[in-house]
């Protein structure tokens, strides 16, 4: 089966097409670079982006991880893992600390990331100013000029709305006093983390085809007002299986009685902590 | 003569006063092919003056503004503002400067509302966009101004939160005018601003701006074919046929005395209606 494709699927010249818009992308941080995006043997909306740019960036030697909403046992991450297994022979991981590329849909992993790795995000809708302003020419204009005020007007109608800076998910960031950029629909609790990482991250939008980055210590501001600052909130609760304060958490319901339950969303991380031998109000029942 | 409670002598001191010109535009010129937009355009406005653009439709007088705008580039001419810098050529600057210019310096008032509104953003977030766009960032003193501004142009402070669209046209066209002066534009374009409304709509907006241009001091370059609207507003009056300029002065003058021949067909035909 393997020798039925070129490693990794993607042919060397798009390959080198798409680590040209890449190396592009990592020289100017924040910045949506075009590229001609590839019909992949997925559905777009399954990660057609963050695919190619891990296509693009494997080597035999890597170990992948692919994670979705924080666990490797969705059908998104475990189709996207068998394709690379398939049509790359790469070695796969279910642990943060054993991946060199992590391709992730909409979380960003609680363990801190190295040098020596890759975070790769599947990105649905790269231009942060789309949602008042359609037209793509006038976009491309207002990032090369820094013409962010769109951007507040984003926030203050969230205000103005809710009361409060309601945008929980794809919150708009600012990267090295540049360009402002969608980090794609990661919950903001994960935003600090866009900031000062170790580890390079890599942004491929597949329908949008654009790919833009965060090289290693890139500084990524989020957007706020002085009298509403940014919070990276999450639900207040420890984890119920291993007892975590500071993880992201997912509400499970448990029962038709309305018994539920909060657990890390990050599955690598909680059954680390659960090994490790810390155990939530829960932890030993589950 | 009504014109003198109208318009004041406030005005013509400031006429006469001998500061530098605000805008001064000489030889201005856009042509289309072989047809003329407009020929050879020259005047001066000085701060807090309304100079009123009038002619038929096909006379030139909106290509002329989309030039002064920067929303058409001309083919010669100069637009020269007096910036905080000093008087610069708007036509040279590169086009950063330029937009900077639009939402710092300048405004521009739409005929059509839907131009000049984001529909799908609320009273408040119309009116504080150009307040976030030069780095306002404290949401309370945001609304806080964007409340004060509805006040201004009569619009009722619990409609912040709706949307344009909930509004009938005479309040879209005072939001939109609320919007483009809460930044305390030094010059203000307005194309046709009182077009498309009802007489009595028309007539409560010509108020309002006539108060707001009275107390603010606005300097305003006013395109129009309602010779009621530059007279309840201009202080000075250009009249253009065929891209040309063909008579300008004090508006009384022009309008009680017209010494051309169109100027005078113009004034006779807006007698009759
Ligand atoms: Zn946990």
């Amino acid at each position: 089966m393997p020798d039925e494709y070129n490693f990794a699927y993607l042919d060397e010249q798009t390959k080198r097409m798409i680590r040209r818009a890449i190396l592009k992308g990592v020289a100017v941080p924040g910045y949506q670079v075009p590229f001609a995006s590839r019909e992949m043997p997925m559905p777009y909306g399954w990660g057609t982006g963050g695919v190619q740019v891990t296509a693009a960036c494997l080597v035999p030697a890597d170990v992948l991880k692919v994670i979705d909403q924080g666990a490797d046992d969705t059908t998104n991450a475990v189709s996207i893992r068998k394709f690379f297994q398939r049509t790359a022979g790469v070695a796969v991981t279910e642990a943060t600390g054993e991946a060199s590329v992590i391709q992730t849909r909409h979380r960003i992993p609680e363990q801190a990331l190295r040098e020596d790795q890759i975070l790769v995000y599947q990105v649905p809708i790269p231009e942060p100013l789309r949602f008042l302003e359609p037209r793509e020419t006038e976009t491309r204009k207002m990032h090369a000029l820094e013409e962010y005020g769109l951007m507040h007007v984003k926030l203050y109608e969230d205000i103005a709305r809710h009361g409060q800076i309601a945008t929980s998910y794809a919150y708009p960031v600012k990267v090295e006093g540049r360009y402002v950029m969608d980090p794609s629909p990661i919950p903001k609790f994960d935003n600090p983390k866009l900031s000062d990482c170790a580890a390079l991250q890599l942004f491929g939008a597949g329908r949008e085809q654009r790919i833009y980055a965060l090289p290693p210590y890139t500084k990524v501001v989020s957007l706020d007002f002085e009298d509403h600052p940014f919070t990276p909130s999450k639900a207040d609760h420890d984890c119920d299986l291993c007892g975590a304060s500071d993880s992201y958490l997912d509400e499970v319901i448990t029962d038709d009685q309305g018994g539920r339950m909060f657990v890390c969303s990050d599955t690598d991380f909680c059954r680390c902590r659960r090994e490790a031998g810390h155990v939530g109000r829960l932890g030993g029942e589950a | 003569m009504t014109l003198q409670s109208a318009t004041g002598p406030e005005f013509s001191q400031k006429i006469r006063a001998p500061d530098q010109p605000l805008l001064r535009v000489s030889g201005l010129t856009k042509r289309y092919g072989a047809r003329i937009g407009c020929a050879d355009v020259c005047f001066d406005l000085f701060p807090g003056e309304v100079l009123g653009i009038v002619g038929e439709s096909g006379s030139g007088k909106s290509t002329l503004l989309s030039c002064l705008a920067g929303h058409l580039a001309p083919d010669a001419g100069e637009v020269i503002f007096a910036t905080a810098e000093g008087p610069r050529d708007t036509l040279q600057m590169t086009e950063p400067d330029r937009r900077r210019l639009s939402r710092t310096d300048w405004a521009f008032v739409h005929q059509n509302p839907r131009d000049g509104l984001r529909m799908g953003v609320s009273a408040g977030g119309n009116v504080g966009e150009r307040l976030m766009a030069v780095g306002a960032r404290h949401y309370g003193a945001i609304r806080d101004k964007a409340t004060d501004w509805l006040g201004r142009v009569e619009i009722a402070a619990d409609r912040i939160d709706d949307r344009p669209s909930a509004f009938s046209g005479g309040m879209q066209q005072r939001l939109q005018i609320a919007r483009n002066l809460v930044t305390a534009p030094r010059l203000v374009f307005m194309d046709e601003p009182t077009g498309g409304l009802d007489v009595s709509v028309q007539a409560r907006l010509l108020d309002l701006l006539r108060g707001l241009v009275r107390d603010l001091g606005l300097s305003v370059i006013i395109v129009t074919h309602d010779l009621a609207v530059v007279r309840l507003l201009a202080d000075r009056l250009m009249v253009m046929k065929g891209g040309r300029v063909v008579e300008q002065g004090l508006t009384d003058q022009v309008l009680d005395d017209p010494q051309h021949a169109y100027t005078q067909l113009l004034v006779s035909s807006v007698l009759q209606v």
